[in-house]
């Protein structure tokens, strides 16, 4: 036996086992693949909050973050999209014991309350453009804008493809593949919630403080 | 149709008209080629709309070397401009095209070169070391690969309609901004890059997925391949960093687009920020092409060393340490920025630590290398110079990680020769190692030696000749990207080095005739055995060119280097019985994603608003549509899978 021969054999048993029943199943594999991009969306969200973090004293003269946040929309805006994360958590407990109008009822909550946060955030960033704290009027905006603008474009995605996977229920009945992109769906709207936390924290709580 | 009119195609401009008319010449040679030979089916269906990860592989790294071609030739341009414009010479390029080649030529060698190179070869050759069948998502494969030729079609396009940044290669603000850069240049160049970006994060997110979901059975972690370590580390990399890219180009286009403040001069903007944003990214970037390299010279000198690799654990070891520490270096290509004593040592420190794991990968080649049995085949040959050539350059590397030392280098040809001697010395050199090491696997038949060998020699010859002078100049003050300069006494070294780049464009065309050569002797050169090169890993272990399922039956793997193991205990007949096997069918969705996807940045950089939403509208709804179908897969039945196992001339397999 060679050096080399008694080095690949003292691997460790538990290493040893860790691959031994091969390819994992595709429903395993898809989720796994689905949560490294959510990571990596998580991360150019974190390019934003760092850039939002150098740039959110940078007012120009113009209106600061305390002037322009009103803390109790934002606090319907948050309990919106938390509610929508528990209906829709519910909606993915009832199609997986079969249970289809309970199904389209918690997802219909969660399009409802999905679609109540973005109405909310849109009228707040009308407002927000009519008192002439556009994106383009410093610095702070810009990043504002594109922090919370990308989430809203999140929340938008996830709206349509919530109206396509009830579509495909709809359709094609609870099929492995529909369960499959479903289940891929409800772990981009709580990845989403789980931005929001951030935003509501790092934007607006410490702005109305600051 | 939005800034587009006649005046994009430069007809004034002799040097760039005839380099498009050349290129619009042979695309349409090449389309009327295809036509009357009526292969278009026979492309259709074997290649553009393929989904096996060797295809897609193969496909990448075409589009590598077609590009290395059109990069090279860029930096042609620019030795023999400087070669020439001494003193009261201007040379023959003005300024304003001068920077728009430095510029291309930065973005196609790491984004279009480098880059498919690298992910090309991991993705010819995970699945078949790690024993599967394909990567994890096999049609979202071929989304990645036609979204970053996507990308080099837009970089490409801009040479014949419109113009380039003249930016540099990573496009720094204030300058990039739409104030100083208001023509497409910059435009193409953010929009190109952000396509290929997402067919880049794609690809990182089905690799990782692989490695880590995807494994023969018996194949834990500490008995994969380094080279599937090196992958995995690369590519969560690339899920790690390109992100920050995709963010940093997004905030860039904010600003030229709608006039936002991110990192204008005005509106409480910070350039500096764009800096530290797309280091973050950058830094990171470098590894994500080396540390694969590295994976290639271990395989390969393993092999040809006849021994297992000196330190398995240790190599293992220092990858991942690489990998994050990758993450903490990115302020060293700034320490002019004047963030402070302090934090210039904290950053320069953490840059020589990283040379502690490359020099444990060094060592432990040196040891595999130490009383082996040597074949100095081509790839073995480039891995051996590559471990001289990279450790010069690691050496100048630590030298500009001082920071002191990095006040008076910095921006100085003294830095341009020292990434040229890591990128050329490690990427490069990895990727012909590995393009001669697993051309074999791919395509049934070996590529000549001797034209393997003269292409080694004068890519080995004119680097240094290229490039030393260079650190010479730098040390005497000569800044990087001139069109022009007064001192006299700098034009001998730039001679010198335009000889170097000639002498490496006689490799470049040893390397397409050692394919063409290969290819016209091919009948000669055949592998019958599928383990040419007498292999170590379970690649091998298979026919050459492998089948669309890679492995009549999976491999059961017992030890590192599996397939090695395997040869010495003797391997098993074919099993006795088959199992059929489900294959995913051909999908035409990456070619009319990434068709619609050209169509939307085109529109974008020439701001024709109703064809970008054309473009966008089609994507999107080419995706819903695939989405909206189940993925239907060919069965492979077991007598076939009979058939063609047997019907392999010598048999090496096992299982």
């Amino acid at each position: 036996m060679t050096p080399q021969m008694a080095d690949a054999a003292a691997v460790p048993q538990e290493f040893a086992s860790a691959g031994a029943k091969g390819p994992a199943p595709v429903r395993v594999v898809v989720a796994y693949g689905f949560w490294i991009f959510l990571l990596s969306d998580i991360i150019m969200f974190s390019a934003l909050f760092a850039t939002y973090a150098v740039l959110n004293s940078q007012t120009a003269g113009g209106p600061s973050p305390r002037t322009l946040f009103d803390i109790r929309n934002v606090g319907v805006e948050t309990l919106c999209l938390l509610l929508s994360s528990y209906t829709c958590g519910l909606g993915s407990l009832c199609i997986a014991r079969r249970r289809l109008t309970g199904f389209y009822a918690f997802f219909g909550m969660t399009f409802v309350l999905g679609a109540l946060f973005l109405g909310l955030e849109l009228h707040e960033f009308s407002g927000m453009v009519a008192r002439g704290a556009g994106p383009s009027r410093s610095a702070f905006l810009s990043s504002f804008f594109a922090l919370v603008g990308l989430h809203g474009a999140h929340v938008t995605i996830g709206l349509t493809w919530l109206l396509f996977t009830v579509a495909q229920v709809v359709a094609k009945g609870p099929r492995p593949f529909v369960l499959r992109r479903l289940h891929c769906f409800s772990l981009f709207w709580h990845a989403l919630d789980i931005i929001w936390v951030a935003v509501m924290s790092l934007v607006y709580l410490m702005g109305v403080r600051a | 149709m939005g800034k587009l009119t006649w005046s994009a195609i430069p007809f004034n401009n002799p040097l760039q008209m005839g380099a498009s008319a050349l290129i619009v010449v042979g695309a349409i040679g090449v389309f009327i080629l295809i036509t009357r030979k009526g292969w278009w089916p026979y492309l259709w269906r074997e290649w553009l709309t393929s989904v096996d990860h060797k295809r897609i592989g193969v496909m990448y790294v075409l589009l590598a070397l077609v590009l290395l071609c059109r990069g090279f030739i860029d930096a042609l341009m620019m030795r023999s401009q400087q070669a020439m414009a001494a003193g009261g010479a201007m040379g023959y390029l003005p300024p304003e095209h001068y920077d728009q080649i430095f510029s291309a030529h930065g973005t196609i060698m790491i984004f279009f070169m480098a880059m498919p190179f690298m992910i090309g070869l991991m993705n010819f050759v995970v699945p078949l070391q790690l024993g599967v069948r394909d990567v994890a998502f096999p049609v979202l494969n071929a989304v990645s690969f036609w979204l970053t030729a996507s990308g080099a079609l837009l970089v490409n396009l801009s040479l014949i309609v419109g113009n380039f940044a003249r930016t540099g290669w990573l496009a720094y603000p204030p300058l990039s901004e739409i104030q100083f850069s208001p023509d497409v240049g910059v435009d193409y160049y953010l929009w190109s890059l952000q396509i290929s970006g997402v067919g880049t994060l794609l690809a990182g997110i089905n690799l990782v997925t692989t490695i880590l979901k995807v494994r023969a059975p018996g194949m834990s972690y500490m008995r994969m391949p380094i080279f599937c370590w090196t992958a995995l580390a690369s590519n969560l990399l690339i899920v790690a960093a390109f992100p920050i890219l995709t963010a940093t180009f997004g905030m860039l286009l904010l600003d030229r687009y709608v006039g936002m403040h991110f990192f204008t001069n005005d509106g409480g903007g910070n350039p500096m920020l764009y800096f530290n944003l797309i280091w973050a990214w950058g830094h990171p970037e470098v590894y994500i092409l080396i540390l694969p390299a590295f994976g290639i010279f271990s395989e390969v000198i393993g092999t040809f060393a006849g021994k297992a690799i000196f330190g398995y654990r240790s190599m293992v070891l220092a990858t991942m340490a690489i990998c994050i520490l990758s993450f903490m270096v990115w302020l060293h290509h700034f320490f002019t920025m004047g963030a402070g004593a302090n934090v210039n040592a904290f950053f320069g420190i953490m840059t020589m630590i990283i040379a502690v794991p490359t020099g444990v990968k060094i060592f432990n080649w040196l040891f595999t290398l130490y009383r082996g049995r040597i074949r100095y085949e081509v790839p073995v040959c480039w891995a051996v110079g590559f471990m001289v050539t990279f450790t010069i350059g690691g050496l100048t590397g630590v030298l500009l990680a001082v920071p002191p030392a990095d006040f008076v280098l910095h921006n100085s040809l003294f830095l341009v020769a020292h990434f040229h001697n890591v990128i050329i010395g490690g990427v490069l050199f990895g990727g012909m190692a590995g393009y001669n090491y697993w051309f074999p696997k791919a395509f049934g038949f070996t590529l000549d030696r001797r034209l393997g060998l003269v292409s080694f020699w004068c890519w080995l010859i004119g680097f240094y000749l290229a490039f030393m002078p260079l650190y010479a100049l730098g040390l005497l003050g000569m800044t990087r990207r001139m069109q022009h300069y007064a001192n006299t006494s700098w034009q001998p070294f730039l001679i010198v080095a335009e000889v170097g780049a000639g002498v490496i464009l006689i490799g470049i065309i040893a390397t397409l005739a050692q394919l063409i050569v290969s290819i016209r002797s091919r009948d000669r050169r055949r592998d019958l055995t599928g383990d040419p090169w007498n292999g170590r890993t379970l690649e091998w272990s298979t026919a050459s060119p492998p089948p669309s399922y890679n492995f009549a039956v999976l491999p059961k793997v017992q030890s590192l280097d599996a397939f090695w193991f395997a040869k010495e205990d003797g391997l098993t007949g074919p099993p006795a019985t088959y199992v059929p096997i489900e294959v995913p069918a051909n999908s035409p969705n990456g070619f009319v994603t990434a068709f619609f996807a050209v169509v939307l940045g085109f529109a974008l950089i020439w701001h024709i608003w109703w064809m970008a939403v054309l473009g966008l509208v089609c994507a999107l709804l080419t995706l819903l549509a695939f989405g909206w179908i189940e993925r239907s897969e060919v069965e492979i039945s077991s007598e076939q899978l009979k058939a063609d196992d047997r019907a392999r001339p010598a048999r090496t397999g096992f299982a």
